[in-house]
This record gives C-alpha cells, structure tokens and sequence, in this order.
C-alpha cells in the first residue's frame, strides 16, 4: 500500500516546496496564520465587552466559537487557489504532459496533488486556530467546548479537501486557470452558503444539527473525491480543448442518444425505451425503497404531532374532506392540467436538484411527496377512518403517478450516477449529454403519458371516488 | 519496436488519426512527416498510452498500449511540444523528481544525467534555476529527462527546434548514437534536413492517414521519379538525340546540358557512358541530381490536396 501511495507522495513534496518558494503563497498564509487570528481575538473581546454592556451576552458566546470557525476557514480558501494552479496551472503550461508520460497511476497523481492543495493550508489554519485559542486564554475569555472544537476541525478539514476536490471537477472543465477561475464560482458559491448555514447553526446553538451538516459535507466531499478519481484521466486531461461550448456537437449526441438509432416511434418504444427502463431497474428499486421510507417518516413523524394534538370531530373531517373533493368549481379538464403542471415542475426541480447533488437531492419530490402522503394517511386512520377510505383518495391516480415518480426518480439518480463512474470511450462531458437524453427519452416516453393520465384520473375520477367512500 | 496496425482515435466527430498502420523495427528511426494538425502528436500521445485509441492497435516495446499501458510509459521516453519544465526547481532538482517517478534514487539519477548533461553542455547549469534556461536549453533538458530512465525506445516530437546549430548538431548525434545502440526512435519534425540524415524509414501523414511509408530513398523515387543524372557538353547541340538507351529517359535540355531519368542506374550508367561517347559528345561532367526529401513531401501534400494519385 505504502509503495503505491509513494509516488503520489513524491508529486505532493514537489508541489509543495514548489508552493514555498513562491512568496504569492506564503504571504498570505503567514498572514493568515500569525496576525489574523489576534484580529479576531481583539473582536471577540470587543464584542464580548460590548454585549455585556446591554445584556446580550448570548450573542458574543456564540461569537467565540465561530470566530474559530472564520479563522481556520480564511486559510483553507488558499487551498482552492493552490488547487486551480496546481491542476489547470500545469495544463495551461504544459507541464502536465511530461508527467502523464511517466508510469505514475491516474489516481497517484491525484492523491499527490489532492495532498499538496489540502495539507499545507490545513496546517495554516490548524496553527491560525491554536493561536486563536491561546489569544482567548490569554485575554481570560473562555474557549469553546471539546465537541464544539472537535466540530470546528472536522469541518475546516472537510472542507478543505471538499473544496480542493471541487477545484479538481472545475479543472477537468478547463484549460487556462483563467477560465478556472471564471468556474471556482461553482465552488466559491456553494462555500459561501455552506458557511452561512453553518454560522446559522452555531449561533443558534445545536450541536446535534451541526453533527448533521458535518455528515452532509462529508458525503458531498466524498462524492466529489470520487468524481476526481473517476475523471481525473489522462484522456480528460489532454483530449481536447473544452473552453467552447460545442452547441452543434451537444445537439449531435443528445439526439443520438434519444432517437437510440430507432428508424420509426414504434421501434423506440419496443427497442430503445425498453432498454433504458432495463437499465433503470435497480435505480427504481432504490426509488420505490425510498418511497416507502418516506411514508413510514410520515406515520412515524404524524405519531409524534399526534400526541399533542387535540382529538379532531370525525363528522368535521369528514365534512372537510367532501368540500375539498368538491371545492373545484372550474373546468375539471382545466384542473387536470394545473396537476399535471404541477407535477412536471415538481420532477424538474427534482432534476435540477439531482444535477447539483449527483442525483442524492434529485429523490427529494418522491420523498416529501411520500412522506405527505403517510402524514395524510396516518392521519386519517388515527381520526377513525378506514385504510380503503385513504386509498380511495390516493390509489385512484396514484396507480399511474406514483410509478411514474418512481422511474422519474430513477432516472435523476442515473444522470448524477454518470458524474459518479467512468464510462469507457466517453468523456465526461459526452456521458453527461447522453444520461441526460437517456432521462429525457424515459421522461417523453413513459413519464409523461403516464402523469398525464394520472391528472385527468385525479381531476375526474377520484373525487367521485371519495364522496362514494365517504358518503 | 513500435507496430501499429489500423490506429484510429475520433474526438466526438472529429477523425483525428484515421486507421493508420506503422512498424519501426528495432535500432531504427522513424521520421514521422506531416502538416500541422495532420495527426502527429495525436499518434504519438497514443503510442504513449496518454490517448486510448478509438480503434486498430499498438504494441510499444512489446506492450499493448491499452492493456499494459504503464509498462509502455516505463519503457520509452518521451520528448513532447511542450517541455514542462517547473521554473523554481534547478536541474539537479528536476531530474531528480522526474527520476524519482521511474524509481530511481537520487543518487543514480545524477549519476545517469551525468553525461547526458555533459554531452548536452547543461552541466554548468545543474544549480540554475530552470526559469532561467534559454529556449535552447529547456529542450535539451526536456531530452535528458526523456532519456533518463534508459527507455528502449523514444518518441520525439521536434526535438531540435528551438536550437541553435551547434546544439541541434549534438542532439541529432546523440539521436544516431542512440539508434546504433539499439533503441527505437520515433521522431516528428518539420526540418526536412534533419528527417533526411537520421531516418530509416519516413511516413508522411495528412489527414489523420499515412500517405506513405518507406526508406527516404525509395519514397524519393517512388514521389519523385527514377533517380535523375545531368550531363554536361563541352560545346552546346543543336538537339540532343531521339533514340536513348534502354532505361533512359530525357527528362529536359539546354543548350550544352540535359537531365535524365535513369532507371537502375547501376546497370544502366556504364552503357549510358559507353553510349555518349560513342556519340561523339564531348562529356564534362555526369552526376546525379541531389534531390531532397523535402521536394517528394511537398509534391506529395501538393498531389494530395489537389485530388491527384496519392488522394
């Protein structure tokens, strides 16, 4: 093991001593090891003397500890910097060639310049944070707790490599570190929401929630390692030039992929569509596991609200519930078509979502959709109605809307999978463009008829359906 | 030995190198010809496993570039376009490094760069910082780099050309010494000169496609022609004679001059002498009519672009 990771080891000093001879890097590394972390202990005592003043010593308590945050934050964004010239900086300079000609492994090269981006940052701001600490124990001001600190350093860690790892997906985009400079807002952004959420967590005060966005960054930051791993290849890196956006050439191999070479609709229906829900059949099983889930969330969390909420009159949710199945005065067909609508959005966004999270956030409309669903239900059969009664209300349609979800879902969880594995003979880019035809082709085939048919049963059949359980 | 057969590589719709097929025998150099953009470094980057080919296959040193791609990479060396070199480290620090990739201790780095820096007049320089080297000298860098690790065959793309005579005049040694070492050479250039002196074999490539393949000789004659002689008269004719030798060919005159085509000029010479003289013709000189490699590359893209034989 030790003799594989030795190479990578070998790129990683290189790039290191290379980064302490350049004063571009150090300057701002001292800086912000050695004077920025007194700044922020003569805030924190500025702030702490001020708040007691008018009694909002809440505030300045909080303050400490993400100051600490902020501290070791400052220098790990060196680290994106130190990233984008390593990866793109030897492309644009050539000098990543000689080293691709050289018995080194994809993934050795990585690791050795994952390593040089990350740790000396990382030491920086570990450093910047020790002198913190040691500024407030000397002003007498109390440091946070141990598992506040151990919060703070797992999450600098984390996203430091979290960021260096994006860095790497942004290379792999571009040729000249300007253009990487002009795509880190795809990293710069996200940070910057992330540590606003975060300071929204510290101030608030609950740890266990602060436990969670660890956990999340932590699988963000693992499936962008994993991204790298999988694209970081020597073809990624020296096929061609990808600076231009090639609309004629996405157009060329989106419709290749969608037609799937079917000379009439009845072929692509019979041959190519059948062989994307054959793909498919595991994400759909996932998909249907994670339905099922969100209704057991659903009764488990109604359960919870249940207990503190007053036993409801049976005749006035029943009254209620024959107004909402006949509370639409309009067009039923119009109705149909704010569902369907409705829905279509709702498995958009979804896809959106999937696409920013390599398709983990792409199963959240089945999800909450779901979870309703078992609140409603649940619900219901706790106020003394029977299950064939909630059924009445959601099987109706949902024979067809539910299913169509499922492989909607299915198909998200595919296109983020695509960022996620090497597809053989495809560049990262072309893969992409095909795993978004294949999840239109289900979309336009499948998903879409059926939702369709789904809204016009919602809107014409279920409501006479309920008033015939209910009545 | 490098054998290529049917080597394909597309860019999404673009057919960069189009099935070609190429064999450099060991101890022999190969001069890869071609435009810009004809396919050069794209074949020698898949000759490098750097590109997977889209199709056909490629044995380097008697390693599948796919399969066994990183024995190809440890068995040759690679002399790219850019030489990529790290302008804070001095040469003692990178060779070192790049020694270090091919599991050589620091030690046995030096001690073979040695006399490749001697031989190259970079051992002056090995504690100065490389952003300081002249083009010049970076190449020859980027060259005792590529050699370092012993490979058994090279793959140079224009390894002379940001030189100064003398300079190009020692690599180009070094590259014959090290064909009569036994290694094989692929080499890629534009000096149509230094592709003349060293190759063993040409293959012109256009298009993505090798036009040609063969000794510069023989791709001489087959582009251009049976060898070519001139004679000189002491005195100008008023026309030369119409019936010649079996295997001569006139090919233009002058007054005291003409240019022939002559077909095995071993066989055919001593009769064409013997015939000139038994004519009378007060001969001054007869000599063969130096023709370049550069000509029969220039005839043949000229043949090619206008849609001619070789199209």
């Amino acid at each position: 093991m030790l003799e594989a990771v030795r190479p990578a080891l070998i790129i990683a000093r290189r790039e290191v001593r290379d980064q302490f001879r350049d004063w571009r890097i150090i300057f701002p590394i001292i800086g912000l090891t050695l004077v920025f972390p007194f700044i922020m202990n003569w805030t924190a005592q500025q702030m702490l003397g001020f708040t007691r003043e008018y009694g909002a010593t809440i505030v300045a308590d909080r303050l400490v500890p993400f100051l600490l945050m902020v501290v070791g934050f400052f220098p790990i964004s060196v680290s994106l910097v130190i990233a984008l010239e390593s990866f793109v900086g030897e492309k644009e300079r050539g000098s990543i060639e000689p080293l691709l000609n050289t018995p080194l492994k994809d993934w050795q090269l990585y690791l050795g310049k994952l390593l040089s981006s990350t740790v000396p940052p990382l030491v920086s701001s570990y450093l910047g944070m020790m002198v913190y600490l040691t500024g407030l124990m000397i002003r007498r001001i109390a440091i946070p707790e141990g598992e506040m600190l151990v919060q703070i350093v797992v999450l600098t860690t984390v996203q430091a490599v979290m960021m260096v790892a994006g860095a790497v997906a942004v290379s792999l985009q571009a040729t000249s570190v300007r253009s990487a400079n002009l795509l880190s807002s795809f990293i710069v952004i996200p940070t910057a929401f992330l540590i606003q959420w975060e300071a929204v967590v510290m101030f608030w005060g609950n740890q266990a929630l602060l436990w969670w966005v660890i956990v999340a960054v932590v699988i963000l930051t693992f499936l962008l390692v994993r991204v790298g791993v999988t694209h970081f290849q020597r073809e990624e890196l020296l096929g061609r030039d990808i600076d231009v956006l090639r609309l004629h050439w996405i157009w060329g191999v989106f419709r290749r992929n969608f037609t799937g070479g079917a000379r009439s609709v009845g072929e692509w229906y019979q041959r190519v569509l059948l062989q994307s829900l054959r793909k498919l059949t595991l994400p759909s099983l996932l998909s249907a596991g994670l339905g099922l889930a969100g209704v057991l969330l659903g009764i488990s969390l109604l359960s919870g609200f249940l207990r503190m909420m007053p036993p409801g009159d049976p005749e006035i949710i029943h009254q209620s519930l024959v107004n909402i199945s006949e509370a639409y005065s309009g067009s039923k067909f119009a109705l149909a078509g704010l569902i369907f609508i409705q829905n279509i959005r709702a498995l958009l966004v979804g896809m959106i979502l999937g696409v920013c999270s390599f398709g983990v956030l792409g199963v959240a409309p089945l999800f909450l959709t779901m979870g309703l669903a078992g609140i409603f239900g649940a619900f219901m059969v706790s106020r003394g109605f029977g299950l064939v009664d909630v059924l009445s209300f959601l099987l109706p349609h949902g024979v067809m809307e539910i299913p169509a979800v499922v492989i909607a879902t299915a198909a998200v969880l595919q296109l983020g999978a695509v960022l996620l594995t090497p597809t053989p003979g495809q560049t990262i880019g072309e893969a992409w463009v095909a795993a978004l035809a294949e999840w239109s082709r289900v979309m336009v085939g499948i998903v879409v008829p059926m939702l369709m048919l789904a809204a016009l049963v919602e809107a014409l059949l279920t409501p006479h359906i309920v008033l015939l359980f209910l009545q | 030995m490098i054998v290529a057969e049917e080597l394909t590589k597309i860019f999404d719709d673009f057919v960069a190198v189009d099935r070609i097929s190429l064999s450099v025998p060991t101890g022999k150099v190969m001069v890869l010809l071609g435009k810009n953009g004809a396919g050069k470094t794209t074949t020698v980057r898949m000759l490098t496993s750097i590109l997977r080919p889209s199709g056909g296959f490629a044995r380097v040193a008697g390693f599948d570039v796919v399969k066994q791609a990183e024995k190809v990479r440890a068995s040759v060396g690679v002399l790219t376009e850019h030489h990529g070199l790290y302008g804070r480290m001095n040469t003692e620090e990178y060779l070192q490094f790049f020694g270090s990739l091919y599991g050589l201790s620091a030690g046995e780095s030096m001690q073979r760069a040695a006399p490749l820096l001697e031989r190259f007049d970079l051992h002056v320089a090995r504690k100065k910082r490389l952003s300081e080297f002249s083009k010049g000298m970076r190449q020859k860098l980027a060259l005792v780099r590529a050699l370092l690790h012993d490979p058994p065959v090279l793959l140079l793309d224009e390894p002379t050309s940001a030189m100064d005579p003398e300079s190009a005049r020692s690599v180009r040694d070094a590259i014959a010494q090290l064909r009569n070492q036994g290694r094989t050479v692929l080499l890629c250039t534009h000096n149509l000169a230094e592709a003349e002196e060293l190759a063993d074999l040409v293959a012109i490539i256009h298009g993505g496609r090798i036009l040609i393949q063969e000794t510069p000789e023989m791709a001489k004659e087959i582009l251009l022609g049976p060898p070519e002689f001139e004679v000189k008269l002491a005195r100008p004719l008023d026309a030369w004679p119409k019936v010649l030798p079996a295997g001569v060919t006139l090919r233009e005159s002058g007054g005291n001059w003409a240019r022939f085509f002559i077909e095995s000029p071993a066989q055919t010479n001593p009769h064409f002498l013997r015939w000139l003289l038994e004519q009378r013709l007060e001969v001054v000189s007869f000599q063969e009519v130096p023709r370049s490699l550069e000509q029969a590359f220039l005839e043949l893209i000229k043949e090619r672009e206008s849609g001619g034989l070789y199209a």
